[in-house]
């Protein structure tokens, strides 16, 4: 046993056995400068009072145990109430965003899976809102969802006359509707483009045999269609809620300075917390218990939708 | 998290072009960071720009950052590039120009002062003046340093003192000028037989007198979605009201009182009882964006401050077509003030390497010639004792407003918390705003329930 080990032990490396290492290092060392530090970094601030007379200096900030967690958890104080409103409005949110986007993307998804004619150009063109600069786009709906001159109004309003006063669509709360339209426009293409390459790779014969069975269209996309394509819906909407949830871009060009109560998502609000008031640590702790939260919904979710063979994997 | 990966490497094969897709965009965002960050390479830290020690001029650039002032960016580019160019002549020292948007800077300067990666000179909004200093990322402008710039007597008091809190020495010195006006449209009173308001009564009376909604044409314009807006004028009307929203002793808020909220409600009212302002107006985010409905006689009045002229003539208004007076205060208000002590400051980063320098710097923008200079342009009220009013030829508007910025402007509370006072209370308001726009009702209890709140998040 001894002398196996010496003899494992004197066992030359094999040629090149560094290579590995050297191909992973980027993005190891990419991973750790983009995800592992930042994190680390937040949550130190989160155990710190870091404010405006210490943010020259964050060594000098007073150690603040848990008291920012306190601050932000507390919902019989204004602060904590601003946080439970803004958690259960992303919540709303990214419900609701996920839920149209994934349709969207899957009716669009299931119509162009057969070759048609002009199949190429409906592709691309489902695909605009998603190649669009995220500023352009969503400041275009900015000016159409304006209440005097937008063009929302004006075809609701004046070309239609479904509606007799101008509804305002930035401010109160339909602006929380506003948001959603305008990120399910933006979100439902990534859904389109990872359920069409999911169904890409659902064999044609599948469906042939079923059609030869007597299966309607109804039953082949419940029976064959969905089932294949859990593991990508798996992931797809495990990805979609994250982004939605942690959304920023979208009310933040949307509503500007002008931010409505019914728009201000968590993203939004941490950002105010921190930046805005100064309130470094209060806004990294909030920051840290999203994460958690995040963290535990995304376990929780892996570990209900995973095949059971793989659960003890 | 290693658990949490271990379940997306267990979804199976068909994921993998997911996954690709995924490590792709990930690779490619990791890449442009790695370009980004080497391309700006953090390229403004004064402690590493530019040769010459602190007292030698030779080969040394200073980088400004000056905040928009004119109708553009290039605009600013081109009004201040002579007088830096001159500056360099005289002086020897370069000064490197960013002209940075105002919904940036404040980011901007927070930034600086976080990473120290920052401008030597900065101009900032003069609100911003206490908060920052608290931050200790500026130079104090103690004796010496007033001395350099030409000494603190040559600065209007009323402007130098919102520089830092009482009893400090100042993290900021006055650059321009503001203060707010009630610009009203001549042709529009002289139509109605109306002449300009001198209390809140008759300016409520004369926009209700001016108000046809059948043909879009009201009263006043203000921009009701701003919260900057909406917190100077609460600060405006609790001043009339003869109550102050912090107690300077102590920092503390002290923003859930009656003489606050009923100054509050008196605004409101403007949309939700008097009905003299469009309703839309609760969309209009900054100030500007409610300069072009009075400037288009959409409006017969509008509240604003003294740099809106070149917006009403871009919009078409010609000048001489409007007149100003004070934002009157109610009959028998303890206060007749109309405006805050409004205007940009200029500071120096503590940590630059080129103090003498900068200081001259400071010197020579708050000189009288280079005032005289920019005041036009930037529309900006003299902030020097011996300065004169250049920002327009209309000697009554410039007579009005040099008045309201001496006699009737006070400043915004000294204390380090007025910024969130501006953000918990001004947000508050935007959605008071959007209630009445909306059809509802906004009730005195509201608003002491939201003052109430907007205190409980300042600390």
């Amino acid at each position: 046993m001894s002398a196996q080990r010496i003899t494992a032990q004197r066992r030359p490396r094999p040629r090149g056995w560094w290579v590995p290492y050297v191909i992973i290092a980027p993005a190891a060392i990419m991973e750790l400068v983009i995800h592992v530090i930042p994190m680390v970094t937040g949550f130190v601030i989160s155990l710190l009072n870091l404010t405006r007379y210490h943010i020259r200096d964050w060594s000098s900030a007073p150690f603040a145990g848990l008291a920012n967690f306190i601050t932000a958890l507390n919902i019989s104080t204004p602060i904590g109430q601003g946080v439970l409103h803004s958690f259960g409005l992303s919540l709303a949110y990214t419900v609701c965003v996920v839920t149209l986007a994934w349709t969207f993307g899957m009716v669009a998804a299931t119509v162009l899976q057969r070759p048609f004619r002009g199949r190429a150009l409906w592709r691309t063109l489902f695909l605009v809102p998603y190649a669009l600069p995220m500023y352009a786009g969503v400041i275009t709906w900015n000016f159409m969802l304006q209440r005097d001159s937008g063009l929302v109004n004006h075809v609701l309003v004046d070309q239609l006359g479904l509606m007799g006063d101008r509804p305002f669509w930035l401010i109160g709360d339909n602006a929380f509707l506003s948001l959603v339209i305008v990120a399910v426009w933006r979100n439902w293409p990534f859904a389109f483009l990872m359920l069409m390459a999911g169904l890409q790779s659902i064999p044609a014969d599948v469906y042939e045999a079923a059609a030869i069975d007597g299966a309607s269209s109804w039953q082949q996309w419940r029976r064959i269609t969905l089932p294949m394509l859990a593991p990508v819906n798996r992931v797809l909407l495990l990805v979609m809620s994250l982004w939605v949830f942690n959304d920023f871009n979208t009310p933040f060009v949307l509503f500007g300075d002008g931010q409505p109560a019914s728009g201000d998502l968590i993203s939004f609000h941490i950002y105010n917390a921190s930046f805005l008031t100064w309130d470094f640590g209060l806004g990294s702790a909030m920051s840290v218990t999203l994460l958690l939260v995040l963290l535990a919904a995304s376990l929780i979710y892996m570990r209900a939708t995973s095949p059971k063979e793989n659960r003890h994997a | 998290m290693a658990v949490l990966l271990n379940r997306f490497m267990a979804i199976g094969d068909e994921t993998k072009e997911v996954h690709m897709r995924i490590n792709r965009a990930v690779a490619a965002t990791g890449l442009a960071l790695c370009v980004a960050m080497s391309v700006s390479g953090c390229a403004s830290d004064p402690k590493d720009s530019s040769g010459g020690s602190s007292g030698d001029s030779s080969n040394v650039t200073l980088t400004y950052w000056a905040s928009q002032q004119g109708t553009s960016i290039d605009n600013d580019k081109e009004v201040l590039g002579p007088v830096l160019e001159a500056f360099t002549k005289k002086a020897g020292i370069t000064v490197n120009l960013e002209v940075i948007g105002w919904t940036d800077l404040q980011t901007r300067i927070q930034t600086a002062v976080a990473s120290g990666q920052g401008p030597d000179v900065v101009n900032i909004g003069n609100t911003w003046g206490v908060s920052l200093q608290a931050t200790g990322a500026f130079l104090p402008f103690g004796d010496a340093e007033m001395e350099a710039i030409g000494g603190a007597d040559k600065f209007v008091d009323a402007a130098l003192k919102v520089g830092g809190a009482p009893g400090t020495d100042p993290g900021s010195v006055p650059l321009y000028g503001l203060a707010y006006g009630l610009y009203y449209n001549k042709q529009m009173f002289a139509d109605a037989g109306l002449t300009p308001p001198t209390t809140w009564e008759d300016m409520v009376a004369d926009a209700k007198a001016l108000t046809d909604t059948s043909k879009g044409v009201y009263g006043m314009t203000i921009a009701a979605g701003s919260y900057r807006e909406n917190a100077h004028l609460t600060f405006i009307t609790s001043q009339q009201n003869g109550v102050e929203l912090f107690d300077t002793a102590s920092g503390k808020p002290t923003l859930a009182q009656d003489g606050v909220a009923d100054g509050i409600m008196r605004y409101l009212d403007l949309m939700q009882t008097a009905k003299v302002v469009n309703p839309s107006d609760s969309q209009l985010d900054s100030a500007s964006k409610a300069m072009p409905q009075f400037a288009k006689g959409q409006a017969a009045m509008t509240i604003q401050q003294s740099n809106a002229d070149a917006t009403f003539v871009a919009n078409g208004m010609a000048a001489g077509s409007w007149g100003v007076v004070p934002l009157p205060a109610p009959e028998g208000a303890k206060s007749d003030v109309g405006s805050h002590v409004a205007g940009i400051n200029l500071a120096v980063f503590a940590n630059t390497k080129h103090k003498d320098q900068a200081l001259q710097f400071v010197n020579w923008m708050t000189s009288s010639d280079i005032q005289a200079q920019l005041d036009k342009p930037f529309a900006s009220l003299p902030v020097l004792v011996d300065g004169e009013a250049t920002f327009t030829t209309d000697k009554e508007e410039s007579a009005t407003f040099l008045d309201i910025y001496r006699t009737k402007a006070a400043p915004l509370p000294l204390v380090p918390g007025e910024d969130q006072f501006e953000q918990a209370v001004g947000k508050a308001m935007n959605q008071m705003f959007a209630s009445v726009a909306t059809g509802s009702t906004v009730t005195k209890d509201d608003v002491m329930e939201a003052l109430t709140t907007a205190e409980g998040t300042i600390h």
